[in-house]
């Protein structure tokens, strides 16, 4: 399948992703590669054949509805680039 | 040309769990801020999920009280978008195996009739975080602590066909959801959101008109009026000739209009795919019996139950039992008084008036179920006439305590003492002798003249029947 | 002393020939020596790891010592440290002190491990030579003009150039079993699940699985005994008891049924390689194994299925990401958009950008059934092919990588090139199957590594296998330069 350059802005839309003028261009020819090793899977039959999510097909676990962790604000908010009044700011958000 | 309206509700109940979907951080409502979000519900770097398995079962109790399959394999799956408000830049949530799948709700419109409305499918998925957009200036702060509280998505079949249908629906979907035990129910803080599809279409036509989505209504009140002014907005724009766009929109209650959501202009596409740090939850029969187990007494089933156990219309039986909380306390008195219909009465009447006066829930009456019991009681024991009833009522609920401590304090027992009445009688006969002749000349509606000065002289204490036979016996009497 | 491993500096502990601060205060001034040119670490730790391997030395003294007190090794940068530098080889998490510690950090510290810092890495685990970390290429301690293999260079470079005598590592798509390969040492990715990835930061979900860089299969089987197990932590985790490693690794090889793929030897295997490769499988044979060429038909689609998958689910692992919680956030954003864009697109390395976009592609909405699908479907064909093959054999072997150590350099430009490296380590992970990768030969002066892939959980064969194949020849043994 072809990818064009607006697709590579679609994606990086998507991705949230700032692209240069040259890096979309490289994007645009470097994926356009990889696409092509991706689709020489398209050569085989999977008629019938299951998806596989997970190599180890089990089932999932279920946890005890306990409230286990504590509050630790003070240390994960000083992780953060900008808070204020124990809140995470960012830049405005418009409804 | 006629209309016909078109709704489908989506639903958020947010499941009562204490612990989050994934992660150990408390659900609890109304905490500082960011103090209930750690390492997972951050997203930081390397962190996990683990499912809490009372959410699963509380969404299969659900799907057994709407009579749906339940997905034996039901599998998480990332809903990709970015927002602050979403910390790991995917919603896990359930696509194409959804843990409860189709099945039916039973509405009771306002004529008495019952619709029966098809439930798409019901999905596990996380809650959101706050964005509070009025805090600051400039900025945006983002409060994590509901990110990640479980919720239940319930998503009907567009099968309602008015703004008080989807009323109706959403009334016995809150009745149901607090009669599980599954969400706390409490739509202030949240518990239970709804998000309505509307559409509308030429009376008659089969296809669906475009639909738009209207967001986050939060109120039973709310949703009638929002569908209704964007009904009317629709078939403004359809009889103008113009098409209705496929969007989103926001219901602004203070202007009373529905308005298109800028930041949700840009089609998204969420790239649904299965969620790989989680396995699918497989839920076998023996799951599905335990949980069935616990089923309590659903509403339907509960009123059929009073109108036989308690004698009730069908009218009374589903006004009690809408409210889980409600049909508990009736229950309470009635084991406490035994007299269902006074009990239904006081309960529906002047209790429910209360309450809705002061805007509380039944939980937080002022009057508990055995001080109404209690009252009720010297009704019955003829301590007290309805009549007076009100007034103990009124002292109890502004606190002045039991219905016995309030009669005694305020004099009010009834008098039952044949010769005290004959006395009042007597003396009223004596000095109303133009009434008496008039009586006995075959003014019966006089009687009632007499009844209340009896009444007012006994400060409304004297038994109303001892009232009627002694006046009855004397004024016939010559 | 520094070309010891775990399993000779245990010894050297216990028989008090040295403490730990020692051994320790020698591997961090062996790391202040030589980092500069290789650049193995990102992070060197050594006050930490001097208290740690103090308090080492007082376990040891109060008699309380287990067989891993004392040892120190590193810790690939994709695992949380608790106010250590985490960084993932990204500058979008060059400010991230983790807050918290990986369960195999947790398990190893409490074994009594002394960690002497972080070593170096493709940027979030994506790339096969780590040229794409932030903190700039691994050399290759062999050949300085070389790359150590990725996605776990650094940790391969610091092992096998003697800065520490072990280390953890990640394996997505070979990140463990090539640079073992390049650099000559032993590398074991675990069945997946056999590990937990609590605190192990994200590249493919359904693919990652921890392991070691040692240089000897024993110490593999000391070291994984301690990481293995069963974590409440982790969804994938597998509850199994995990056997004794280390009790298993001398059984003997008579009777065992080695399997080689046919398409592991086919075009594009460099003639020398296969050559050692040869002569390594004719080495099993005189232990008493036989060989049997098996077929791996979809095999050659590993790697077109893999680069849908892992971009697909890095995807969305990367998504958090996003200048507000914590990481990286551009100067002075306008708005929302600008924040997310610019704090990704200067966060981000080219690589891992590239690989978001592929993903992104994957599975968006037109293509998803076409792409993301398929490759699910080829992903269990793939599979099928291991479990059929595993009824005629009990192990299957070849080469770890086509060649030996490439240039600095020479596929940084092509990426499909550096996708390809991974061409037999690949549908390993796809099947979630333990691997390792062993010596087992020289060309040009350069080590060649042999891979053994086993069934679900049967870890401890490998080891075996690894431990009596290092028995019987020397390879392992041969260090850089000398």
């Amino acid at each position: 399948m072809a990818i064009t350059l607006e697709d590579v802005e679609n994606i990086a839309h998507l991705a949230r992703l700032q692209l240069s003028p040259t890096e979309k261009q490289e994007a645009l020819s470097s994926i356009t590669n990889i696409l092509q090793v991706i689709d020489q899977m398209q050569s085989i039959n999977t008629t019938g054949v299951e998806p596989l999510a997970h190599a180890y097909e089990a089932a999932q676990r279920l946890r005890d509805d306990v409230v286990t962790e504590k509050d630790q604000r003070i240390t994960l908010l000083a992780l953060a680039p900008s808070t204020q009044r124990g809140l995470f700011l960012v830049p405005k958000v418009l409804e | 040309m006629e209309w016909e309206t078109v709704i489908g509700l989506e639903v958020h109940v947010q499941l009562a769990t204490a612990s989050k979907l994934f992660s150990g951080s408390s659900t609890r409502f109304g905490a500082e801020p960011n103090t209930q979000a750690n390492l997972f519900d951050l997203a930081l770097p390397g962190t996990l999920p683990v499912l809490n398995g009372k959410a699963v079962e509380m969404a299969v109790k659900f799907g057994l009280a709407v009579g749906a399959e339940i997905g034996h394999k039901s599998v998480f799956d990332r809903k990709n978008y970015f927002y602050p408000d979403s910390p790991k830049g995917y919603q896990t949530s359930q696509l194409e195996f959804p843990t409860v799948g189709k099945g039916s709700l039973t509405i009771t419109l306002d004529d008495g009739t019952t619709k029966v409305i098809g439930i798409t499918r019901a999905h596990l998925e996380e809650d959101a975080g706050k964005s509070l957009h009025e805090e600051f200036p400039t900025e945006t702060g983002i409060d994590l602590n509901r990110a990640g509280t479980p919720l239940l998505e319930i998503v009907s079949e567009p099968e309602l066909r008015s703004a008080k249908e989807a009323v109706a629906y959403l009334k016995k979907m809150h009745s149901l959801i607090v009669y599980l035990g599954i969400s706390d129910g409490d739509m202030s803080q949240g518990s239970m959101r709804c998000d309505a599809n509307v559409s509308v279409r030429p009376k008659g036509e089969a296809k669906f008109g475009t639909r738009a989505e209207i967001k986050n209504i939060n109120s039973f009140r709310f949703v009638e009026k929002a569908i209704n002014v964007e009904v009317a907005r629709q078939i403004d724009i359809l009889e103008d000739g113009s098409k209705v766009k496929q969007e989103t929109r926001l219901y602004d209650a203070d202007k009373n209009e529905t308005r298109s959501m800028r930041s949700k202009e840009v089609a998204n596409d969420y790239r649904y795919f299965p969620e790989p740090d989680l396995l699918p939850i497989v839920i076998d029969d023996a799951f599905i019996s335990k949980i069935r187990a616990t089923l309590p007494e659903l509403p339907d089933v509960k009123a059929l139950r009073f109108q036989i156990q308690y004698e009730l219309s069908a009218y009374d039986a589903t006004v009690l039992t809408n409210e889980f909380h409600t049909a508990a306390f009736f229950e309470e008195v009635v084991a406490a008084c035994q007299d269902a219909k006074l009990s239904a009465n006081w309960v529906m009447g002047d209790l429910q008036a209360c309450l809705n006066k002061a805007e509380l829930s039944i939980q937080r009456s002022p009057v508990s179920s055995t001080a109404l019991a209690g009252m009720i009681s010297r009704i019955l024991d003829n301590t007290i006439s309805s009549k007076i009833a009100k007034t103990v009522f009124v002292a109890m609920v502004a606190g002045e305590g039991s219905a016995d401590s309030i009669i005694a304090a305020k004099g009010l027992k009834q008098i039952t003492d044949t010769g005290a009445i004959e006395l009042i009688v007597d003396a009223i006969i004596a000095t109303n002798t133009k009434q008496v002749e008039q009586y006995r000349a075959g003014e019966e509606k006089v009687f009632a003249f007499f009844v209340g000065l009896v009444m007012k002289e006994s400060r409304g204490k004297a038994n109303p029947n001892q009232i009627n036979l002694i006046l009855k016996s004397k004024l016939t009497a010559k | 002393m520094l070309n010891q491993g775990i399993a000779d500096i245990a010894r050297a502990l216990v028989s008090g020939e040295y403490s730990s601060v020692e051994i320790t205060q020698a591997y961090l001034d062996q790391i202040a020596l030589h980092n500069g040119e290789l650049n193995a670490f990102i992070t060197v730790t050594p006050e930490q790891a001097l208290a740690q391997a103090a308090a080492a030395d007082q376990v040891r003294a109060s008699g309380n010592a287990g067989v891993f007190t004392g040892v120190p090794i590193a810790h690939k940068d994709i695992f949380c440290t608790a106010g250590v530098r985490t960084s993932c080889g990204s500058r979008m998490l060059d400010n991230f002190i983790a807050p918290y510690n990986a369960t195999v950090v947790e398990k190893l510290l409490n074994a009594g491990a002394v960690m002497l810092g972080k070593t170096n890495m493709d940027e979030f685990a994506m790339g096969s030579s780590n040229e794409t970390s932030y903190y700039g290429p691994v050399k290759n301690p062999w050949n300085r003009t070389l790359v150590p293999g990725g996605s776990s260079g650094g940790s391969a470079a610091a092992v096998s150039g003697q800065l520490c005598p072990a280390a953890t590592a990640t394996d997505t798509g070979g990140s463990i079993r090539q640079p073992a390969s390049f650099c000559g040492l032993t590398g074991i990715k675990p069945t997946y699940g056999r590990v937990s990835r609590w605190g192990m930061i994200a590249f493919a979900s359904s693919l990652d699985q921890a392991g070691t860089l040692t240089r000897t299969a024993e110490d593999a089987a000391i070291m994984l005994g301690i990481m293995a197990g069963f974590d409440p932590k982790d969804s994938t985790s597998v509850d199994l008891p995990v056997p004794d490693y280390c009790a298993q690794l001398n059984k003997p090889l008579h009777g065992l049924r080695i399997g080689i793929p046919r398409q592991h030897f086919a075009q594009g295997l460099k003639p020398e390689v296969e050559i050692q490769i040869r002569a390594a499988l004719h080495e099993f044979e005189k232990l008493g194994a036989t060989i049997k060429e098996i077929s791996l038909d979809n095999s050659h689609y590993s790697v077109a299925a893999y680069y849908v998958i892992a971009p697909a689910e890095a995807s969305a692992n990367l998504s958090r990401y996003d200048g507000v919680r914590f990481g990286y956030r551009c100067a002075k954003p306008v708005d929302l958009e600008d924040m997310y864009k610019r704090s990704r697109g200067e966060g981000f390395g080219a690589e891992v950008k590239r690989r978001i976009m592929i993903g992104t592609y994957a599975l968006s909405a037109g293509y998803y059934d076409a792409y993301y699908i398929k490759a699910q479907k080829v992903r269990r064909l793939i599979k099928d092919d291991f479990v059929h093959a595993f009824t005629e054999v009990d192990v299957i072997m070849g080469p770890t990588s086509p060649h030996t150590a490439f240039p600095l350099g020479a596929k940084t430009k092509d990426p499909v090139a550096m996708y390809l490296e991974d061409i037999y380590t690949i549908a390993v992970n796809l099947a979630g199957l333990p691997g390792i990768s062993i010596p087992a030969g020289m060309v040009n002066g350069l080590p060649v590594g042999l891979q053994i892939v086993g069934r679900d959980f049967d870890e401890a064969k490998l080891l075996n296998i690894a431990h009596m194949f290092q028995q019987a020849t020397a390879w392992h043994l041969l260090t850089p330069g000398a």
